[in-house]
């Protein structure tokens, strides 16, 4: 690549396995959790996150030198406040359905460990093209987890995928229904959230055994 | 008194912050290694709560909702100012949170070395803003009601997190699977202690939600007919009154 040296290719990466937020990092675990029943929501739920995160990082990356270091947390936090008011009413203003899926948990990115996370370990040490990669790579980490679970759990929960039907009809008992299969309604309910996150987390650390936690 | 009972056990059971809406879980993963520091936590987000979900609704109530700046004026009944709730109620939650750790150190010395550490990491805990985002968008009515419900969702999540820390300190003894040690064990867990909070769905309504609903809306629907037939007898009484009056006069 000539855009991007090595290193910054890396910080873009990295985030995505080895030191991924959710998995490794355990940030934003919140948000990951409630709102993935859904594929459609976790896929707005991502961009979302990919915005604050991306031009936020830069932000406080531009202003790591004015800010005072005391009240560095109230800076942060109104810098994060204003980019979520933005992707909130931009919601309400095209998807108002979704809006009223998501519900409270737009506002909560404000407190999405992520986001605070970032900034305190690399936007307020860094320049803003690295901050700015660095955002962005731990948002698409933090995406990938939340459309792997919401995948699993729209697909074997209702059976369908961004709301289509794919393994047929389960009231007309068409397709795979015919054959006597069943939609898991476990996988609705908030807590498989929590176990579909904890077999990834399985699967990852026995690929990756360097990741293994000493108890 | 029966619907602050009734919101008290909702928000620790069966709206539990931690099993039932996922807030909070940053900290409690992070901090419930031990019991003692899980206790010391819990504490500070029950004062917290406590303190910012009533200030949060005042807030709301008197400044952001739509027409809430009525009270300055009836030329400012048509202002609704409801988008700028984050950015307000984390400002709040930032000052209140500081202010608490001013005060606490000053007059409680112990209680500030005990919670002392754990207070500035409050303020981005998801559960508090959490809070106040849910007490405006439940509509909660009274100010009364906004402390119960920052209270109990704050033992709510006090309880989540100390009951963690109890399992965790135990599994250290057990044999787990070497890639789930640590964090994967500790999602699987909560998981299912998850589970086991869903059963407490049934209590305040006894299990019949559903049908009680049914009935409820059909009931209603009976009423407003009622209600709408009267209304119509009304104005066709008021016409016959009016045509009677024309005629009279002529």
């Amino acid at each position: 690549m000539a855009l991007l040296s090595k290193k910054d290719t890396n910080l873009i990466l990295d985030p995505l396995a080895d030191n991924n937020p959710i998995t490794i990092q355990v940030l934003g675990i919140c948000s990951a959790l409630a709102i993935t029943a859904e594929l459609q929501a976790s896929v707005v739920m991502a961009i979302s996150v990919l915005f604050v995160l991306g031009v936020g990082n830069v932000v406080i990356s531009l202003l790591r030198n004015i800010i005072p270091t005391k009240i560095r947390i109230i800076v942060q936090l109104i810098v994060v406040a204003t980019l979520v008011i933005i992707v909130d009413q931009v919601l309400k203003a095209f998807a108002y359905e979704l809006s009223k899926t998501l519900s409270v948990f737009v506002g909560l990115i404000i407190t999405n460990c992520i986001i605070m996370g970032r900034f305190e370990a690399f936007a307020l040490g860094n320049g803003p093209w690295k901050a700015f990669l660095d955002g962005i790579g731990n948002a698409l980490g933090y995406g990938i987890i939340l459309i792997i679970v919401g995948f699993f759990r729209e697909l074997l929960g209702s059976g369908t995928l961004f709301g289509f039907k794919v393994f047929g009809d389960p009231v007309a008992k068409t397709g795979l229904y015919a054959t006597g299969y069943e939609n898991n309604g476990f996988m609705i309910i908030p807590p498989a959230a929590l176990i579909v996150v904890g077999i990834i987390i399985w699967v990852q650390r026995s690929k990756n055994r360097a990741l293994i936690e000493e108890n | 008194m029966l619907e602050h009972i009734e919101l008290f056990f909702k928000s620790i059971f069966i709206d539990n912050m931690v099993f039932a809406v996922f807030l909070g879980m940053c900290s409690y993963l992070a901090v419930s290694k031990k019991v003692a520091t899980a206790v010391g936590l819990g504490a500070a987000v029950i004062f917290v709560l406590a303190v910012t979900v009533p200030l949060n609704w005042l807030l709301d109530q008197y400044l952001l909702r739509d027409g809430a700046l009525v009270w300055l004026g009836p030329e400012y009944a048509d202002y609704n100012l409801s988008f700028l709730s984050f950015i307000l109620f984390i400002a709040t939650i930032a000052t209140m949170v500081q202010l608490v750790e001013i005060v606490v150190e000053k007059f409680s010395p112990a209680l500030y070395n005990s919670l002392g550490i754990f207070l500035p990491l409050i303020a981005v805990n998801c559960a508090i803003l959490g809070g106040s985002l849910f007490m405006q968008s439940r509509e909660i009515e009274t100010l009364g009601l906004a402390f119960n419900y920052g209270v109990s969702s704050g033992i709510g999540w006090f309880l989540a997190i100390l009951a963690i820390a109890a399992i965790r300190e135990k599994i250290r003894y057990s044999n787990v699977p070497a890639p789930l040690r640590g964090l994967g064990i500790t999602f699987i867990i909560t998981g299912l202690m998850g589970i086991g909070f869903q059963s407490f769905g049934g209590m305040l309504t006894g299990g019949d939600e559903a049908p009680a609903a049914v009935e409820e809306t059909t009931a209603e629907k009976i009423e407003e007919n009622k209600v709408i037939v009267e209304v119509e007898e009304e104005i066709d009484e008021k016409e016959i009154s009016y045509n009677d009056l024309i005629i009279e006069e002529e």
